[in-house]
C-alpha cells in the first residue's frame, strides 16, 4: 500500500510527537516502508543545534535510533532561512524530494486562531498530492 | 578544530571554531499560550524593553517640556563633548575594516569554510542596502549636498573667537567650483565608508559569532571573548535590551520623519493637506504593508521588496542622470570621488577642529545616529551574510555601498546643484529639508511621475525598515532564536507603529530622536570592543 512514509518531525518537541511516532512505526511495519523523518532548521544556532550540520546529524541520529524492529529509516534535513513562516512551503518540498506516498504527522488541537491561520498539519493535508494523516 | 574536541560537535560546514559553553538558546525562555498565540520569549530582556519602552513614550508624553529640555540639552552636550570620541572611532572602524580586506584573516568564511552563500549578489545586496540606508538617500540625497554647497560658499564667520557658519573645514568663500566639490566631499564622507564600517564591524562580529562560534543571534554574543559566561546574565540582558530599545526608538522616530515626507510629497503632487491625521493615516498603512510582509517572512517579504525597491530606485537614478544635465553629472561623479580622497583625511580629523556647527551638529550627530542604528541592521546584514568570505563581505558592505552612495549623491544633489547654479532656478535651495527631493525633480520632465515614484520609494523603503527591524527586535528578545511564533514579530511591528503615533501626536519625536542618539555613545564602547572580539574570533579561526 505504501512505500514510503515522510514523517515531519521537530526535534524541540518530542514529546507532543510520541503518537504519530507510534503511528508511522506501526504503519511502516504493516506495510513494510520506510520512515523518512524530516525536520526543518535555520542556519542560525538554535536550541537543537549549533550549526546545519549538526542538525543534520542529530536528525540522522534520531532517524537511527528509531530504525530496527523491522523498519528502515532515513533522515531529511531542510534548512531554510526563516523556518517560523517558511515551514509548510518547505514540508511540501519534501514531500517529493522524498518520493514519499504517505505523511504521518502529529498536529495540536486546532483553536481559534486556525480558522485564519491553519495548522501545519491542516496546511499539508489540504496542499499535499499523497495521502496525509494527521495525528491528534 | 571541532572534530577532534571532546563535546564532539561536528564543525558547522567545513572547519570552524565552536566555542564550548553549556548556554542553550532559549534555555532563560518562556514559553506559553497567550489565548489563541503562542508566546516564546527571552525572559528579561523582553519584559524589561517593553517596560522601559512604554515608560519612556509615558515620560515623553507626560512631561513634554521637560522631557523636550532634557533631551535638547543632552544631544549637543553629548556631540559637543565627545565629538573627538565619535570620530576617532569611526576612523578606527574604517581602517579596522580596510586592514580586513588585505589581512589573511578576511580569507575565514562566515559559517565555516565549506558554507555556500545563502542569497545571491543581487538579492544579499538588495537586502543589506534597504535595510542600511535606502531611505535616508530620500530624505538627504538632494538637501545634504545643497546644504553644504551652500554654507560652503557662504563662508566663515567668526564671533568671539568661535566659528558661527555651518561651512565644512574652511568653506570656498565665494567660489562656486570648490564649494560643490567640498560639498560632495562633506556628503560623501557621511553616507560612504564610515556609516557603512560602522554597520560592518555589527554585522561582521553577529555572523562570526553566530555562524561559526555556534552562539545565538544576539549582540551579547559578540562579547563571549571578553564577558565569557557572564556574557549569560545582566551584563548581556543590558546590551540586548540596549539595542532593542535602540532600534525601536530609531525605527518609530523614523516613520514618523518618513510620514513627514511622504505627507509633504503627497502635498505637493495631489494637495492632500499637510496634517498629523495624513500622517497617522500614513504610518498606519506603511505598519500594515509591513504587517503582511512579515508574515510572509524573509524571503517572501523583505526581500521581494527590497528587491523591488532597488529597482525602482535604479530607474529613478537612471531617469535623473539621462534627463538631468548628463555630463555635468558625469564628470562630477569623478570630480566628487577625487574631492572625497582630498578632503578626507581633514575632514576625519577628530582633534583640533575649527568647523565646530559642521564637525559636531553634522558630523558627530551622524555617527551617534549611525551607532545607534547598527544593531539593527548590522544583525539584519548579519542574518543574509552566512557563506560569505570576510573578505568578500567586507567589499560589498563597505566599498560597493559606498559607490552607490558616492552615484545617487552625485547624481541627485548634483543635478539640484546644477539647477541652482546653471538655471538660477531657487526652488530647490529655498524648500524646507522633507521637500527638496520633489522639487528637485518637480524641474525635470514627467514630474509627477517620478515624484509619485519617490513617494512610493519612501514608504516602501519604510516598509522593509520595518519588517526587517521586527525581525531582528523579535529575535533579541527571543534569545537569539529566529524561529519563535510569528505572531511575536507582528506584536513589534504593531507596536511600532503605534508608538510612532503616538510620539507623532504628543510632540515627542525629537526628544525620543535625541534619546536613540544618546544610546550611541554606550554603543560606540560596544563597537570598539567589537573590534577586538572580531580580531580575536577570527584569529583562532585561522588557528
Amino acid at each position: 500500500m505504501f512505500k514510503r512514509i515522510m514523517m515531519p518531525i521537530d526535534l524541540r518537541h518530542l514529546d507532543s510527537q510520541a503518537r504519530a511516532l507510534t503511528c508511522a512505526h506501526d504503519l511502516a511495519k504493516l506495510y513494510g516502508a520506510t520512515v523518512i523523518y524530516v525536520g526543518v532548521s535555520a542556519a542560525t544556532p538554535t536550541e537543537v543545534a549549533h550549526t546545519p550540520a549538526e542538525y543534520k546529524a542529530k536528525l540522522a541520529g534520531f532517524a537511527t535510533g528509531q530504525a530496527g524492529q523491522g523498519i528502515a529509516t532515513e533522515s531529511h534535513a531542510i534548512i531554510d532561512h526563516d523556518p517560523a513562516v517558511d515551514l509548510d512551503g518547505a514540508l511540501l518540498h519534501a514531500v517529493k524530494d522524498t518520493g514519499a506516498d504517505l505523511v504521518v504527522m502529529a498536529s495540536h488541537d486546532p483553536g481559534i486562531l486556525n480558522y485564519i491561520w491553519p495548522t501545519n498539519g491542516g496546511k499539508i493535508a489540504g496542499h499535499a498530492h499523497v495521502s496525509v494523516l494527521v495525528v491528534r | 578544530m571541532t572534530d577532534e574536541t571532546e563535546t564532539s560537535i561536528p564543525a558547522p560546514e567545513g572547519d570552524a571554531e565552536i566555542i564550548d559553553t553549556d548556554y542553550t538558546i532559549g534555555q532563560d525562555n518562556f514559553e506559553t499560550q497567550v489565548g489563541p498565540f503562542g508566546v516564546d520569549i527571552h525572559n528579561p530582556v523582553f519584559l524589561i524593553s517593553g517596560m522601559s519602552i512604554i515608560a519612556f513614550v509615558f515620560y515623553a508624553l507626560a512631561l513634554p517640556e521637560q522631557a523636550a529640555g532634557f533631551f535638547g540639552w543632552l544631544r549637543p552636550a553629548l556631540t559637543a563633548n565627545f565629538d573627538w570620541f565619535f570620530m576617532g572611532a569611526a576612523n578606527i572602524f574604517v581602517l579596522f575594516c580596510l586592514f580586513l580586506i588585505v589581512s589573511p584573516l578576511g580569507k575565514v568564511r562566515l559559517g565555516g569554510s565549506d558554507a555556500t552563500p545563502d542569497y545571491s549578489y543581487i538579492g544579499w545586496f538588495a537586502m543589506l542596502f534597504a535595510a542600511g540606508m535606502g531611505i535616508g538617500l530620500m530624505f538627504y540625497g538632494v538637501s545634504e549636498p545643497m546644504s553644504h554647497f551652500g554654507t560652503s560658499l557662504g563662508g566663515t564667520t567668526v564671533e568671539n573667537g568661535v566659528r558661527t557658519d555651518w561651512a565644512p573645514l574652511g568653506g570656498a568663500a565665494g567660489d562656486e567650483a570648490e564649494s560643490i566639490r567640498l560639498g560632495m566631499a562633506a556628503t560623501i564622507y557621511h553616507w560612504g565608508l564610515h556609516p557603512w564600517a560602522i554597520y560592518a564591524v555589527v554585522a561582521l562580529a553577529l555572523a562570526l559569532f553566530s555562524y561559526n562560534k555556534g552562539l545565538p543571534l544576539t549582540i551579547r554574543s559578540a562579547f563571549y571573548p571578553l564577558l565569557g559566561e557572564r556574557v549569560w546574565g545582566w551584563w548581556g540582558h543590558v546590551i540586548d535590551t540596549l539595542a532593542v530599545f535602540a532600534t525601536l526608538f530609531g525605527l518609530a522616530t523614523s516613520l514618523g520623519f518618513g510620514a513627514t515626507q511622504a505627507n509633504a510629497g503627497l502635498n505637493e503632487l495631489f494637495g492632500v493637506p499637510v496634517s498629523s491625521t495624513t500622517e497617522v493615516i500614513l504610518i498606519t498603512a506603511i505598519t500594515a504593508v509591513a504587517l503582511i510582509s512579515v508574515v510572509r517572512g524573509l524571503d517572501g517579504g523583505v526581500k521581494v521588496l527590497s528587491e523591488i525597491n532597488m529597482g525602482l530606485a535604479f530607474l529613478l537614478l537612471l531617469f535623473v542622470l539621462i534627463v538631468g544635465p548628463t555630463v555635468a553629472i558625469l564628470t562630477g561623479f569623478a570630480d566628487s570621488l577625487l574631492a572625497y580622497v582630498e578632503y578626507l583625511p581633514a575632514l576625519a580629523m577628530p582633534l583640533g577642529r575649527e568647523d565646530v556647527n559642521f564637525s559636531q551638529g553634522w558630523t558627530a550627530f551622524y555617527w551617534a545616529w549611525w551607532v545607534s542604528w547598527s544593531p539593527f541592521v548590522g544583525m539584519f546584514i548579519a542574518r543574509v551574510s552566512r557563506g560569505r568570505t570576510v573578505r568578500e563581505f567586507i567589499i560589498c558592505v563597505l566599498l560597493i555601498p559606498s559607490l552607490v552612495c558616492v552615484l545617487w549623491m552625485s547624481v541627485f544633489g548634483g543635478t539640484a546643484i546644477q539647477q541652482v547654479v546653471q538655471d538660477g532656478v531657487t526652488a530647490v535651495s529655498e524648500a524646507p529639508l522633507e521637500l527638496k527631493l520633489f522639487k528637485m525633480l518637480g524641474e525635470l520632465p514627467l514630474s509627477s511621475i517620478t515624484s509619485f515614484i519617490g513617494i512610493i520609494l519612501v514608504v516602501v523603503f519604510f516598509v522593509t525598515s520595518s519588517d526587517s527591524g521586527s525581525l531582528v527586535i523579535d529575535t533579541i528578545t527571543a534569545g537569539g532564536k529566529i524561529d519563535a511564533p510569528v505572531p511575536q514579530r507582528v506584536f513589534w511591528c504593531i507596536f511600532e507603529g503605534a508608538v510612532a503615533i503616538v510620539l507623532l501626536i504628543g510632540g515627542g519625536l525629537a526628544a525620543l530622536q535625541a534619546m536613540v542618539i544618546s544610546t550611541g555613545l554606550p554603543f560606540t564602547v560596544i563597537l570598539l570592543l567589537m573590534c577586538w572580539a572580531i580580531y580575536k574570533g577570527l584569529k583562532s579561526e585561522r588557528g
